[in-house]
C-alpha cells in the first residue's frame, strides 16, 4: 500500500488544507505537522498513530486453535520451568594474561589518541580501548577540527572495523595469495618499467590528506619520473578550487570562524554536515544559544535547492533551484558594490532576498561572512570571496589556508586524463589505493573500459567492491584503528594516527603498499611514518614524537594563513534554466557510497526524509502533483541518453524544478545486504554536471516501492484515538522570534490569542512521592543549537549496544534507538520551516511507564532514573503501551547478532546485549554514571558538575545537550532549567520529565518577516 | 436420561480443585527451594583448576595479602586474576623445577594464557564492582568466607540476589574497619572489644555508607 492515497487530488484543495493546517494556531489550529500523510489524511498515518507497534499478531487469527494454543501454552510453561529451575550455571573460563601489558586494569577502559583521515581533513578523536579492543570514538578537545565532537559518520566507524564483510586476504584474480607474492610482483611488473621511467605507472588514490603518503608518492615518482599520480574523490572540492584560483590565483580553503560571525549567507553550502562540520556546528552553536538577557544571536541565510540541517537551521531558507542560487550570488554581489555581470534578470522574490540580505551583511561589515557550496560552480565560489572581501570579512570571520589535499589538484580533469592514457594503451599497471572509481567515477567517461585496458591492475581497500571486480590484484586495507599513519586537518594541524588493535585480517596500510612499489618495499607503516617524522622533528625527535601520539595533535603544524590578493575576473554569461533540475549528493548517511555495508548508517533516518536503508528521487510537493506521484511511487529520471528508476520522495521544502538525487546507493558488490540497495545516481553523473544538470525529464512507472521511513513513528502530538490534540503543540515545540524572547521569555512562542498549555499540576499526585536521593540527574536540550545532525543516534547505539533491525523491521515501526530526532514542519509545504527535536526518555518522576510493569522490571531509582532491568523484563510492552514520548523499544526478535564472532569484540562491556522479548531503554548512560559516583565515593566525594557526561552530550557538536545534579543550583543543568524558556515536554500530563527543553528562538530580518 | 456422574463425584471435583491448587503450589515452593539448594548454587563446591593452586598454603600458610595477586581490587570492578608472571615472580626461585607448577612455566614460556575456571561467576547482566565494597568496609572474607582455609577453591556463598541484598538492606553486619579488610578470621570482639553492630553502625557513618538496593546499581 503506498502511503499516500490521494495522488490526483486536485492542487488547488490541497493548497487550501495546507494553509488551514499552518495558519498561526490560535488554541485549536494545527501549527506543526510531520509528514504530507496527515496534512492529506493519509492511511499510513493513522496507523501509526493508532498503535504503539502497527504491525503486530493482535490475536490469534485461526479459529481452531484456542486448544492449540493452551497446549503449546502448556508445554511452554513447563520448558520454563525446567529451564528456570533446574539449569546450573555453565562453567565459564577466565584467561589470564602470560605476561600484563603496561598499564591494563581488567575492565578500565583506556583512551589512546588517533585522528580520523577524512578526505575533507582529519579529525582527532580519543578511542576508548577495552583489554586492547576500540569500542567507541570521542571527539579529541585538543584538535582543532574536532574540539571534542564528533559526527554520526565518524562514531560509526568501530562498526567498520569489526564489519565481517570486510575483505581479509591478499588476492590474485580471485583466488587466495600472499602479501610477499604481491610484492614480488610489483617488483616484476616495475623492473619492466624501469627502463622507460615508469611511463606505463598510474596511482589512483583518493584525497591525499596523510603528509607521509605524500611523500612516499612523491619519493616514488622521483623514482619513476614519468608515472603519474591521480586524486580521484567523488565527493571533491573542484568548485571550490576553481573558485580560489579565479579569485585569487592560487588554490585556497576558506576557514570561517563561525563563532564571529554575526551575519552569514550560505550559497547552497550545507557546511555544518559531516566532518567538516563539527568544527563548524561548534562556533555556530555558541552563537544561537539565547540565555535571559543573553541573546547575542547571529543570523543566518540559506538559499539551497534542498532541505539540508544546514537550511533547517536558518533564520530565513530560501528554496532555489540550485542553478538559480548563481543569480542571487550576483544580485547580493551587486548590492554590496561587487561590480558583477548578468545580476539584472528581474525576479521579485530573489531581489526582496537579495537586498535584505545584503543591506543585512552591509551593516555588519567584518562580522558577515558569504559562504558557497560545493555543489555551486566556480565562480559563485570567486563572488563569495569577492564579497568577503568587500565586507572586510578576510582575516575576521573567514581566514584562507592552503588546502588540505598535499597535492591539490582539480579532480575531473585528472582523471580525465587517466582515462584517456588508459585507452591509448599508456598505462601498464595502474594502482587503485583505496578508492572505488568503477563505481564513483562521472558517468561519460566510461571508467571501466579503459580500465580493462591496463595490463596489471591493483586494487587496495578495505572491500571486494565494484573496482575489485575487474582488479588482478586485491591488497585488504587495514582500518584506520589497525593502521599506522599520519594525517592533516583542514587547518594543517597534523595527527598520527596510531593503531588500537592489530590487523584483524592482516590487513595492509596505503604506507605499505606504496613502499612495496618503491625501494622500501617490506617496511613497516610505522617505520614509515616515524622515518618521515624523525627527518622532519631533528633535534629531540623521540619526546616529541611520544607528545605527538599521546596528544593526537603535533604542536606549530597549523598552517599559517595564505597571503591572498583579489583579482579581477569575468563570470560567465548565466545559465539558462531549462527544464527539470538534477541535482548530486552525498547521502547524509553513507557519503559516496563507502559506508554502504555499515547498519548503523543505514538504519540512521536521514536528517530532512527520515529515510532509511534507501536513497529516494526527491521532488517538491508541487512537482509531485503535476507528475502525479506519491511517496514510493517509482520514477524514471531521464538525463540524455541515460535513464534510472527509484522511489519518488515528495520533500516539503524541496525547491520546484529540482529533482534531488543522493549518490552512494545502488552499488552492486558491497556485501550481503547493501548490494542493489537504492538506485545509482552515478548512472547519471557527467564529468562536465558533477553537482547539478538541467533538462532532466520525470515519468511515472506505475510501479511502487516500499520506503523505510520513520517520520511516521512514535507519534507524541497525537493521541492513540487519532485525534490531533491542537492544544498540546505548545507542550512539544515552542517557537518564537528573539525580539520576543527578549521582552517576554516566558510566553514569546504564542502566536497572538493563542492560551499556554503545558505546566505540571504542582505535587498532585495519586502515587505516593518517591524518595530523593543523594542526586536528582536531568537533562535539559537546547533546541537552538540542536541541528539534527544524528551524530548522538549513533553514539548511543555504539554506547548502548543498540543492534540493527533491518529495513523490513523499520517498515514495521520497530527501529531500537534509543535517542530519536524528531523533524516538524511548520508553514506551507512549499516553504516550510523545519524544526528538529531529540527524543531520548524522560525519566519521568511519575513514570506512566512503571506503573503497569506486572514484574517490576522498570522501577524508580532514588536518583531519579526510570530504570530497566532487562533480566526482569517479561516483554509485556505494556510499559511501551502507557508512554506517551514513545521512547521505548523492544526487541521483538533477537535483533542483536549473538553470532557473528567479530562483532563481540566491539560491544561495550559495560551494557547488557539485550536478548529476545526484553524491553529496552534510554537510562541517561547509567554504566557510566555508576562509573562516576563510584569512582567519587571511593575518594569520599560528591560526584562533581561535568564528570558524569553522557554519549549523547560528549558527541554533540552543538554541546545542545547538558546533564547533572538538578539538585545542585549550580550545576549547568540546573542553571539551564531556572531559564525561563525551559519547558517539559507534554507537562500537562503530570509526568514531570527529568529532560526538559529550551525553546527555539529564531533571529529574522525584520525586513523580510516582520516580526509577529 | 441416566446420571453419568454418581454423586460423588461432586466430592471429587471439589477435592481436586483444592487438590490441584496444592499440587501447583508444592511444586511452585519445591522449585524455589530447590533453586536455593547448594545442589543448585554449585557454593561449596571445590572446583580443580589446571594448576592446584592452594589459597590455604599461599594465604594461610605464608600469609600472603590478597592484593599480593588481585592488584586491581581496590581500584576496579574486578579484582583481576594474576598473571603467570606474578606466579613467576617467586616460582623461578622456589619450586622451580616442581611438576605441579608446569603449566605455569609453559605458559610464561610461550606467553599463553592459563585457563582458569571461574569460581565466584555473576550473570552477563550484573555489574560488581570490588573497589567501591573494599572503600566502603567490606571485608574479603565477607563475601569469600575462609580463602586461608580453601586448598581448593570454592563459593562460600551462593552469590544469589537474595543474598546480595539480605546484606545491603543491613550493611553494618559486614564491615570493618579499612586496616582489617584483607585479614581472614577477624573478630571485632576480639580485636576492638565491640559487637558487630556497633562497630558496622560506627563504619557506617565513618564510612558514609550509602548501601544501594535499586536495579541499577547492578543491572544495566
Amino acid at each position: 500500500m503506498s502511503p499516500m492515497q490521494n495522488p490526483g487530488q486536485d492542487e488547488g484543495v490541497l493548497v487550501n488544507e495546507t494553509e488551514m493546517a499552518t495558519a498561526p494556531s490560535t488554541g485549536g489550529a494545527r501549527r506543526f505537522w510531520k509528514s504530507l500523510d496527515e496534512v492529506e489524511g493519509g492511511e499510513s498515518f493513522e496507523q501509526f498513530v493508532q498503535r504503539e507497534y502497527p504491525s503486530q499478531a493482535h490475536k490469534f487469527q485461526d479459529p481452531p486453535e484456542r486448544r492449540e494454543f493452551l497446549k503449546l501454552m502448556g508445554a511452554s510453561l513447563a520448558l520454563a520451568g525446567v529451564s528456570a529451575s533446574c539449569t546450573r550455571q555453565p562453567k565459564e573460563r577466565i584467561f589470564a594474561y602470560a605476561k600484563n601489558p603496561e598499564s591494563t586494569l581488567p575492565g578500565k577502559a583506556l583512551f589512546y589518541a588517533s585522528a580520523i583521515p577524512w578526505s575533507s581533513g582529519a579529525l582527532g578523536v580519543l578511542v576508548e580501548s577495552h583489554e586492547g579492543r576500540p569500542t567507541k570514538l570521542e571527539g579529541n578537545p585538543e584538535h582543532p577540527a574536532s574540539l571534542g565532537a564528533t559526527d554520526a559518520q565518524s562514531q560509526a566507524l568501530v562498526l567498520g572495523l569489526y564489519d565481517p564483510q570486510r575483505s581479509q586476504t591478499t588476492t590474485l584474480r580471485g583466488e587466495v595469495s600472499t602479501w610477499n607474492d604481491f610484492c614480488a610482483a610489483m617488483k616484476a611488473a616495475l623492473g619492466e618499467q624501469t627502463s622507460a621511467q615508469g611511463a606505463g605507472v598510474r596511482i589512483l588514490s583518493g584525497a591525499v590528506v596523510s603528509p607521509t603518503l605524500a611523500e612516499q608518492l612523491r619519493a616514488l615518482l622521483a623514482l619513476y619520473p614519468k608515472a603519474r599520480w591521480t586524486q580521484w574523490e567523488p565527493v571533491h572540492r573542484d568548485n571550490a578550487r576553481g573558485g580560489a584560483l579565479l579569485a585569487f590565483g592560487q588554490d585556497v580553503n576558506a576557514l570561517v570562524d563561525y563563532s564571529k560571525a554575526d551575519v552569514v549567507l550560505s550559497l547552497e553550502a550545507d557546511f555544518l554536515s559531516g566532518p567538516a562540520g563539527v568544527r563548524a556546528t561548534k562556533q555556530f552553536a555558541t552563537r544561537r544559544k539565547v540565555r535571559a538577557g543573553a541573546a547575542n544571536m547571529s543570523r543566518l541565510y540559506v538559499a539551497e535547492s534542498a532541505p539540508t540541517i544546514t537550511g533547517a537551521s536558518a533564520d530565513h531558507r530560501l528554496a532555489l533551484r540550485s542553478g538559480a542560487v548563481d543569480l542571487l550570488a550576483r544580485k547580493v554581489a551587486k548590492a554590496l558594490g561587487v561590480s558583477v555581470s548578468g545580476a539584472d534578470a528581474a525576479d521579485a522574490q530573489l531581489d526582496r532576498f537579495a537586498a535584505a540580505v545584503a543591506k543585512d551583511l552591509k551593516a555588519r561589515q567584518g562580522a558577515a561572512v558569504v559562504v558557497a557550496g560545493e555543489s555551486q560552480p566556480a565562480h559563485v565560489h570567486a563572488l563569495a570571496h569577492a564579497m568577503n572581501a568587500r565586507l572586510n570579512a578576510i582575516g575576521k570571520t573567514v581566514r584562507y589556508v592552503p588546502p588540505v589535499e598535499l597535492e591539490s589538484s582539480g579532480h575531473v580533469e585528472e582523471l580525465r586524463t587517466l582515462v584517456q592514457d588508459m585507452n591509448a594503451g599508456k598505462v601498464q599497471l595502474l594502482v587503485l589505493l583505496d578508492t572505488n572509481p568503477v563505481y564513483t567515477a562521472p558517468a561519460d567517461l566510461k571508467f571501466t573500459e579503459a580500465l580493462d585496458k591496463v595490463a596489471t591492475r591493483v586494487h587496495f581497500g578495505l572491500y571486494k567492491d565494484e573496482s575489485e571486480r575487474r582488479c588482478h590484484w586485491h591488497v585488504a586495507a587495514a582500518h584506520f584503528l589497525e593502521s599506522w599513519s599520519d594525517v592533516r586537518a583542514d587547518d594543517g594541524t597534523v595527527s598520527v594516527v596510531q593503531p588500537l588493535i592489530a590487523p584483524l585480517y592482516n590487513g595492509k596500510t596505503a604506507h605499505e603498499v606504496v613502499a612495496a612499489l618503491s625501494d622500501k618495499a617490506g617496511m613497516s607503516a610505522y617505520d614509515i611514518v616515524r622515518e618521515r617524522w624523525q627527518k622532519a622533528l631533528g633535534e629531540g625527535f623521540e619526546a616529541q614524537w611520544r607528545r605527538a601520539v599521546h596528544d593526537g595533535v603535533t604542536a606549530r603544524t597549523a598552517f599559517d594563513p595564505a597571503e591572498v590578493a583579489l583579482r579581477s575576473f569575468d563570470l560567465p554569461a548565466p545559465a539558462a534554466a531549462s527544464g527539470l533540475e538534477l541535482t548530486f549528493v552525498p547521502d547524509p548517511a553513507i557519503h559516496d557510497g563507502r559506508f554502504a555495508s555499515n547498519g548503523w548508517l543505514q538504519e540512521l533516518p536521514k536528517p530532512m526524509t527520515k529515510l532509511t536503508w534507501d536513497n529516494a528521487v526527491q521532488l517538491s510537493p508541487t512537482a509531485a502533483a503535476r507528475l502525479g506521484v506519491v511517496n514510493g511511487d517509482v520514477v524514471e529520471v531521464a538525463l540524455g541518453d541515460k535513464r534510472l528508476r527509484g522511489p519518488a520522495w515528495v520533500q516539503p521544502g524541496q525547491a520546484d524544478d529540482s529533482v534531488q538525487l543522493a549518490l552512494g546507493f545502488g552499488r552492486t558488490h558491497a556485501g550481503s545486504f547493501a548490494t542493489n540497495l537504492g538506485y545509482d545516481a552515478y548512472a547519471l553523473r557527467s564529468s562536465a554536471a558533477q553537482w547539478s544538470a538541467n533538462g532532466a525529464t520525470l515519468s511515472k512507472t506505475g510501479e511502487t516501492h516500499k520506503l523505510a521511513t520513520t517520520q511516521a513513528h512514535d507519534r507524541i502530538d497525537v493521541t492513540p484515538e487519532g485525534i490531533h490534540t491542537e492544544h498540546r503543540q505548545n507542550e512539544i515545540l515552542r517557537i518564537g522570534t528573539v525580539d520576543r524572547f527578549q521582552k517576554d521569555p516566558k510566553t514569546f512562542f504564542l502566536a497572538p490569542g493563542e492560551a499556554l498549555h503545558g505546566g505540571g499540576h504542582g505535587d498532585t499526585s495519586i502515587y505516593p512521592p518517591h524518595e530523593r536521593g543523594e542526586y536528582a540527574w536531568g537533562m535539559v536540550i537546547d533546541l537552538n543549537a540542536c541541528t539534527a545532525c544524528n551524530a548522538c543516534v549513533v553514539a548511543c547505539a555504539a554506547e548502548n549496544n543498540i543492534p540493527v533491525v533491518g529495513k523490513k523491521e523499520v517498515l514495521r515501526g520497530r527501529e531500537m534507538h534509543w535517542i530519536r530526532i524528531d523533524r516538524y514542519f511548520d508553514g506551507t509545504r512549499e516553504r516550510p520551516r523545519i524544526h528538529a527535536q531529540p527524543i531520548p526518555c524522560m525519566q519521568c518522576e511519575n513514570a506512566p511507564c512503571e506503573t503497569v510493569c506486572p514484574v517490576a522490571a522498570t522501577s524508580h531509582g532514588p536518583e531519579g532514573l526510570n530504570e530497566m532491568t532487562y533480566n526482569r523484563c517479561v516483554g509485556t510492552r505494556y510499559c511501551a503501551n502507557n508512554c506517551p514520548y514513545k521512547v521505548r523499544r523492544f526487541n521483538f526478535f533477537l535483533y542483536a547478532d549473538y553470532g557473528t564472532e567479530s562483532y563481540k569484540l566491539g560491544r561495550n562491556p559495560d551494557v547488557t546485549v539485550r536478548s529476545r522479548g526484553v524491553m529496552e531503554k534510554c537510562t541517561y548512560c547509567v554504566q557510566r554514571i555508576n562509573r562516576a559516583r563510584v569512582t567519587a565515593h571511593k575518594a569520599g566525594r560528591k560526584v562533581q558538575d561535568g564528570e558524569i557526561v553522557t554519549a549523547c552530550q560528549q558527541v554533540c557538536p552543538a554541546d545542545a545537550i547538558a546533564f547533572g545534579n538538578i539538585d545542585d543550583a549550580q550545576s549547568q543543568v540546573a542553571r539551564l532549567k531556572a531559564e525561563p524558556h525551559n519547558y517539559g515536554l507534554l507537562e500537562s500530563l503530570n509526568t514531570k520529565p527529568r529532560t526538559s527543553y529550551l525553546a527555539k528562538v529564531t533571529n529574522p530580518n525584520p525586513d523580510l518577516e516582520p516580526s509577529a | 436420561m441416566a446420571q453419568i456422574f454418581p454423586k460423588s463425584s461432586n466430592t471429587l471435583s471439589k477435592a481436586s480443585v483444592v487438590g490441584a491448587g496444592a499440587v501447583l503450589a508444592t511444586v511452585g515452593l519445591a522449585t524455589l527451594h530447590a533453586n536455593r539448594t547448594t545442589y543448585m548454587t554449585t557454593e561449596d563446591l571445590p572446583i580443580e583448576q589446571v594448576v592446584q593452586f592452594t589459597h590455604s598454603h599461599h594465604v594461610g600458610t605464608l600469609g600472603l595479602d590478597c592484593r599480593f595477586c588481585h592488584t586491581a581490587v581496590e581500584d576496579q570492578a574486578y579484582a583481576g586474576i594474576p598473571p603467570s608472571k606474578t606466579c613467576m615472580g617467586c616460582h623461578s626461585v622456589v619450586w622451580k623445577d616442581a611438576p605441579i607448577l608446569e603449566p605455569v612455566r609453559a605458559s610464561y614460556r610461550d606467553d599463553t594464557s592459563l585457563e582458569w575456571i571461574k569460581v565466584h561467576d555473576l550473570p552477563e547482566f550484573v555489574y560488581f564492582n570490588h573497589s567501591i565494597h573494599i572503600a566502603k568496609g567490606v571485608g574479603c572474607e565477607s563475601c569469600h568466607g575462609r580463602v586461608d582455609k580453601m586448598p581448593l577453591m570454592w563459593r562460600e556463598n551462593s552469590l544469589n540476589m537474595e543474598w546480595c541484598i539480605a546484606c545491603h538492606r543491613a550493611p553494618e553486619k559486614h564491615l570493618r574497619p579499612h586496616d582489617q579488610i584483607f585479614t581472614m578470621g577477624w573478630d571485632p570482639m576480639k580485636a576492638l572489644g565491640l559487637s558487630q553492630d556497633e562497630l558496622g553502625r560506627r563504619i557506617l557513618e565513618e564510612n558514609q555508607v550509602k548501601s544501594r538496593t535499586n536495579c541499577a546499581s547492578c543491572h544495566r
